[in-house]
C-alpha cells in the first residue's frame, strides 16, 4: 500500500535541520546551562529516527552510512578514555580538568576534558537510540 | 503536595498491577512500563517537591531543587527504556513464533 | 586520601574489551583471544587487591575526585576481592568452554560482547559504595543476561527468558522503590554515609522496613525463598551461559544481602536476621526436595543453586566471626562448584541429548574423566573433607550453633544429607549402569570440553587442600564485614 505522505516529507526535510542544530546547541550549552551529551544525543537521534520513518529505512541507510552499533561502542569508548587519562595523571577515574586557551577565532576560550567526554555520552546514545528504534523496527 | 504525589504513585502502581496480571503480552510490557514510570514519579517526590531554580553555579535564587533525585530518575528513566526495548523485541520474537500473545498458551509442558 | 584507581580496573577492563569487540565483530578468534586476556587480566588485579588490602586494609576511591557523601565512591575490601577472584575463574572456564560449545552464530550474535558486559556489572556490583550505583550494575548484568537467556532463540528459550525478565523488572521496580524511601529518610545514597546516619538516628521501625524491602529485592535476585523463577530460567540457555548464570546471578543477589545487613541495617538482628534465618531454613527445605524429587538433571542441579543460596545465608544469620567466615568460604567454593557441576551436566546433556536421567546410563566407560570430575565436584558439594566444601560447611554450623540457632544449623546439616541422596542418584544413573550408547552414536564429543571442567575442578580441590592459605584473608573478610567502621573510615579518610 502507497501512503500519502508529501506532507511528513517535506515537514521532514525543513525539520530535521532545525532539530540537529538545535540538539548541537544543546550539546555546547550543557557545560554551564541545562543541557549536554545526553539530552543532545536524544535529541539528535531524534532527528535520525524522523528521517527513518519518512524516508524508510533502505534510503536513509544509503545516505547516512554508519553502523549504529559501532558508533555507540565508538562513544562509550571515548568517554571511558577521558576517565582514563585521569588515571595516567595519579588522579583518580574520572577526574576532569579545564583550561583557557586563545582561539583564533573564538577568543579566550575554555576548553574542559568534560566536552569529549560529553560527545562520547552523546555517540553512544545516538547510537543505542537508532539501534533499538531499527532492530524493533527490522521484520524478521 | 508530596502526599498527593504518593497517592498518585499508588494509582499508578494499582494500575501497572492491573495490567501485569493480564494475560495479554503486550499489556504485560506496558503495565512494567507503567509500573517503572511510577516507581520514577517515587524517587523525584522523595527529595521534597520544591520551587526552586536549577542547581546550577550562577543562578541567583533564593532555593534550589535536590539534584540528585533528578540524576536517579534520568539514569532510572534510561535503563526503564533500554529494558522496555528488549522486552518488545523479545515478545515480538515470542509472538512471531509462538503465533500467539496470550500468556496462558506460552505456559510450558514440563518435557519439551 | 587514600586513593587507589586499581579498584576500577575490574569494571573498566571488561567494559573496554567488549566495546571494543563491538567494533570488530566478524573477527571471532580476536574476539576469543580479547575476551580471554581481559578476564584473566581482571583476575590478576583482583589477586593484587587482595594482597593489597591484606597489606593496607579497604582500599577506596572516590570517582572524578568528588569527596566521599557527594560522589560515587567505590570500596573494596577483602570480601569484594575474594568475590573478584572467584567470579574471574569461573568466568575464564565458561569462556573455554563456550569457545567449542556455543557456536559459530552465537559467536557473531555478539555473544563475548554480552559475556563480558555481564562480567562487568557483576565485578561493579562488588566494588560500588553507592546504593544507586548497585543498582545500575545490576541492571547492567540483567540486561546483559536477559539477552544471553534468550540467545539462540529457541520457543523454550523465549518463553522462559520472558517469565525471567518480567520477574526481575519487577525486583528491580521494588529497588528502586527501597532507593526512594530509603534517600526520603535518610537524604543519602553512599553506603557508608548511611551506616552512619543510620547509626545516629537509630534503627526505628520504619528503617526496619525498608530492610525487609530491601531484603525482599535481593531474596528474589539470589533465589531466598523467592526461587520460582530459577529453575525454569536456568535449565535453558545454553550450557557455557547456564554455568555462568548459576554460578554468579544467585551469588551477586547474596552478596548483596551480605552488604547490606552487615554495614546498614544490622541494629535489629532479632527481626531482620531472624526473618532472614527462616527464610534461608525454608529455602534449603524445599530446594532440597526439589533435588531429590526430580528426575531432570538441570532441575536437579537448579534445586542445589537454591540450597546453597539458603546454606549461605545461615552463616549471615549468626553474625558472628567463624559463622561469617564460614559463609564467605562456601561463598566462593560454590560459586567454583556450581560452575563446574553446570558444566559437566550440560555435557551430559551434549553427549546424550538428553537430560532425563532415566534415559542416560554408563557414561563412566567412556568417559571416565569426566565421570570422576562429577564424583569429586559432588563430595565437595556435600562437604567431605578435605575438598572444599567442608571447610564452609564446618565453619558455617559451628557459627550458627555458637549464636544459638541451632533448628538453622540442624536443618543444613539435614539438607547435605539431601544434596548427598541427589548427587549419588545423579552420578549412579549417569555414570554407572550399562553403557547404552557406543561411542558412534552419541550426539556429540567432549572434544574441546574437559579443559574448561578440569581448569575449575583443580581450582575446586586447590580451594579445599589450600585451605591454610586461603583462611587468613576470608578471616579478615569476615571480620571487616562485622566491623562497619572500617569501611565507613576507608571511605571518609
Amino acid at each position: 500500500m502507497k501512503t500519502n505522505d508529501v506532507i511528513l516529507k517535506s515537514v521532514t526535510r525543513v525539520a530535521a535541520v532545525i532539530i540537529l542544530t538545535f540538539s548541537i546547541y544543546l550539546f555546547m550549552n550543557g557545560h554551564h546551562h541545562p543541557g549536554g551529551g545526553f539530552i543532545g544525543g536524544l535529541s539528535m537521534s531524534s532527528a535520525i529516527v524522523l528521517l527513518y520513518l519518512s524516508f524508510g529505512v533502505d534510503k536513509v541507510r544509503e545516505n547516512i552510512r554508519v553502523d549504529f552499533k559501532k558508533l555507540a561502542a565508538i562513544g562509550v569508548l571515548i568517554a571511558i578514555g577521558t576517565g582514563m587519562a585521569g588515571v595516567i595523571f595519579g588522579k583518580p577515574f574520572l577526574t576532569q580538568t579545564f583550561g583557557y586557551y586563545d582561539l583564533p577565532i573564538f577568543g579566550n576560550t575554555e576548553l574542559a576534558s568534560a566536552l569529549i567526554f560529553d560527545t562520547g555520552v552523546a555517540l553512544a546514545v545516538i547510537g543505542t537510540a537508532v539501534n533499538i528504534i531499527l532492530s524493533i523496527s527490522e521484520d524478521r | 503536595m508530596e502526599t498527593l504525589m504518593v497517592i498518585l504513585v499508588g494509582i499508578l502502581i494499582s494500575i501497572g498491577t492491573y495490567l501485569i496480571l493480564s494475560k495479554q503480552l503486550l499489556r504485560i510490557v506496558l503495565g512494567a512500563s507503567i509500573v517503572g514510570h511510577s516507581v520514577n514519579l517515587l524517587i523525584i517526590t522523595s527529595g521534597g517537591l520544591k520551587r526552586g531554580s536549577a542547581p546550577l553555579l550562577g543562578e541567583k535564587a533564593a532555593g534550589f531543587a535536590d539534584a540528585i533525585p533528578q540524576a536517579l530518575i534520568l539514569t532510572a528513566i534510561v535503563i526503564n527504556f533500554a529494558v522496555t526495548a528488549v522486552v518488545l523485541v523479545l515478545s515480538y520474537r515470542a509472538y512471531k513464533s509462538f503465533g500467539t500473545d496470550d500468556m496462558e498458551q506460552l505456559r510450558g509442558n514440563e518435557n519439551e | 586520601m587514600r586513593m587507589n584507581n586499581l579498584l576500577i580496573a575490574p569494571v573498566i577492563i571488561p567494559l573496554l574489551t567488549g566495546m571494543v569487540l563491538i567494533i570488530f565483530q566478524k573477527n571471532i578468534m580476536l574476539q576469543r583471544i580479547l575476551s580471554l586476556v581481559a578476564l584473566l587480566s581482571t583476575g590478576v588485579i583482583a589477586v593484587l587487591l587482595m594482597n593489597r588490602i591484606k597489606e593496607g586494609g579497604i582500599q577506596s576511591i572516590q570517582l572524578g575526585g568528588w569527596e566521599a557523601p557527594y560522589g560515587i565512591s567505590f570500596v573494596g575490601d577483602m570480601f569484594s576481592a575474594l568475590l573478584l577472584l572467584a567470579t574471574s575463574i569461573v568466568a575464564v572456564g565458561c569462556l573455554i568452554y563456550a569457545f567449542s560449545s556455543i557456536g559459530r552464530k552465537q559467536e557473531k550474535l555478539y555473544f563475548y560482547p554480552l559475556f563480558l558486559f555481564l562480567i562487568t556489572g557483576v565485578n561493579g556490583s562488588f566494588l560500588t559504595g553507592d546504593l544507586f550505583n548497585l543498582y545500575v550494575f545490576f541492571e547492567l548484568f540483567l540486561v546483559a543476561s536477559y539477552v544471553l537467556i534468550a540467545l539462540g532463540g529457541t520457543q523454550r528459550q523465549l518463553r522462559e527468558s520472558l517469565k525471567y525478565i518480567f520477574t526481575n523488572i519487577i525486583a528491580s521496580a521494588f529497588f528502586l522503590i527501597g532507593i526512594a524511601y530509603l534517600y526520603s529518610m535518610t537524604g543519602t545514597l553512599n553506603l557508608a554515609h548511611l551506616s552512619l546516619r543510620i547509626a545516629e538516628i537509630g534503627q526505628d521501625g520504619l528503617i526496619t522496613t525498608v530492610a525487609l524491602l530491601f531484603l525482599i529485592v535481593f531474596a528474589m535476585k539470589a533465589g531466598l525463598l523467592l526461587f520460582f523463577w530459577l529453575p525454569g530460567s536456568y535449565s535453558v540457555p545454553p550450557t557455557a551461559i547456564a554455568a555462568i548464570f548459576a554460578a554468579l546471578l544467585t551469588k551477586v543477589g547474596v552478596y548483596a544481602i551480605f552488604r547490606m545487613f552487615t554495614l546498614i541495617f544490622y541494629h535489629e538482628p532479632q527481626i531482620t536476621h531472624l526473618f532472614i534465618g527462616i527464610l534461608a531454613a525454608i529455602t534449603m527445605i524445599l530446594g532440597g526436595l526439589g533435588a531429590i524429587g526430580y528426575w531432570d538433571l538441570r532441575k536437579i542441579l537448579t534445586y542445589n543453586v537454591v540450597i546453597s543460596v539458603g546454606f549461605i545465608m545461615a552463616g549471615l544469620v549468626s553474625l558472628t566471626t567463624t559463622g561469617i567466615a564460614g559463609s564467605i568460604y562456601y561463598l566462593i567454593h560454590d560459586m567454583l562448584i556450581k560452575g563446574l557441576v553446570f558444566l559437566i551436566g550440560g555435557t551430559i546433556v551434549h553427549l546424550t541429548g538428553t537430560s532425563d536421567l532415566k534415559k542416560i546410563s554408563g557414561l563412566i566407560r567412556l568417559h571416565p574423566l569426566l565421570g570422576w570430575m562429577f564424583f569429586i565436584a559432588a563430595l565437595s558439594m556435600v562437604g567431605i573433607p578435605p575438598l572444599s566444601g567442608f571447610l564452609g560447611k564446618v565453619f558455617t554450623t559451628q557459627g550458627v550453633f555458637e549464636a544459638g540457632y541451632y533448628w538453622l544449623g540442624g536443618i543444613g546439616l539435614l539438607t547435605s544429607l539431601l544434596i548427598l541422596y541427589a548427587m549419588i542418584k545423579l552420578f549412579m544413573n549417569a555414570f554407572w549402569g550399562e553403557t547404552i550408547l557406543s561411542a558412534e552414536e552419541e550426539k556429540g564429543t567432549t572434544k574441546g570440553l574437559l579443559f574448561p571442567i578440569a581448569l575449575l575442578t583443580v581450582a575446586s580441590v586447590a580451594m579445599g587442600i589450600g585451605a591454610e592459605a586461603i583462611t587468613g584473608y576470608v578471616t579478615q573478610a569476615a571480620e571487616e564485614l562485622l566491623n562497619p567502621n572500617l569501611y565507613i573510615k576507608a571511605v571518609f579518610e
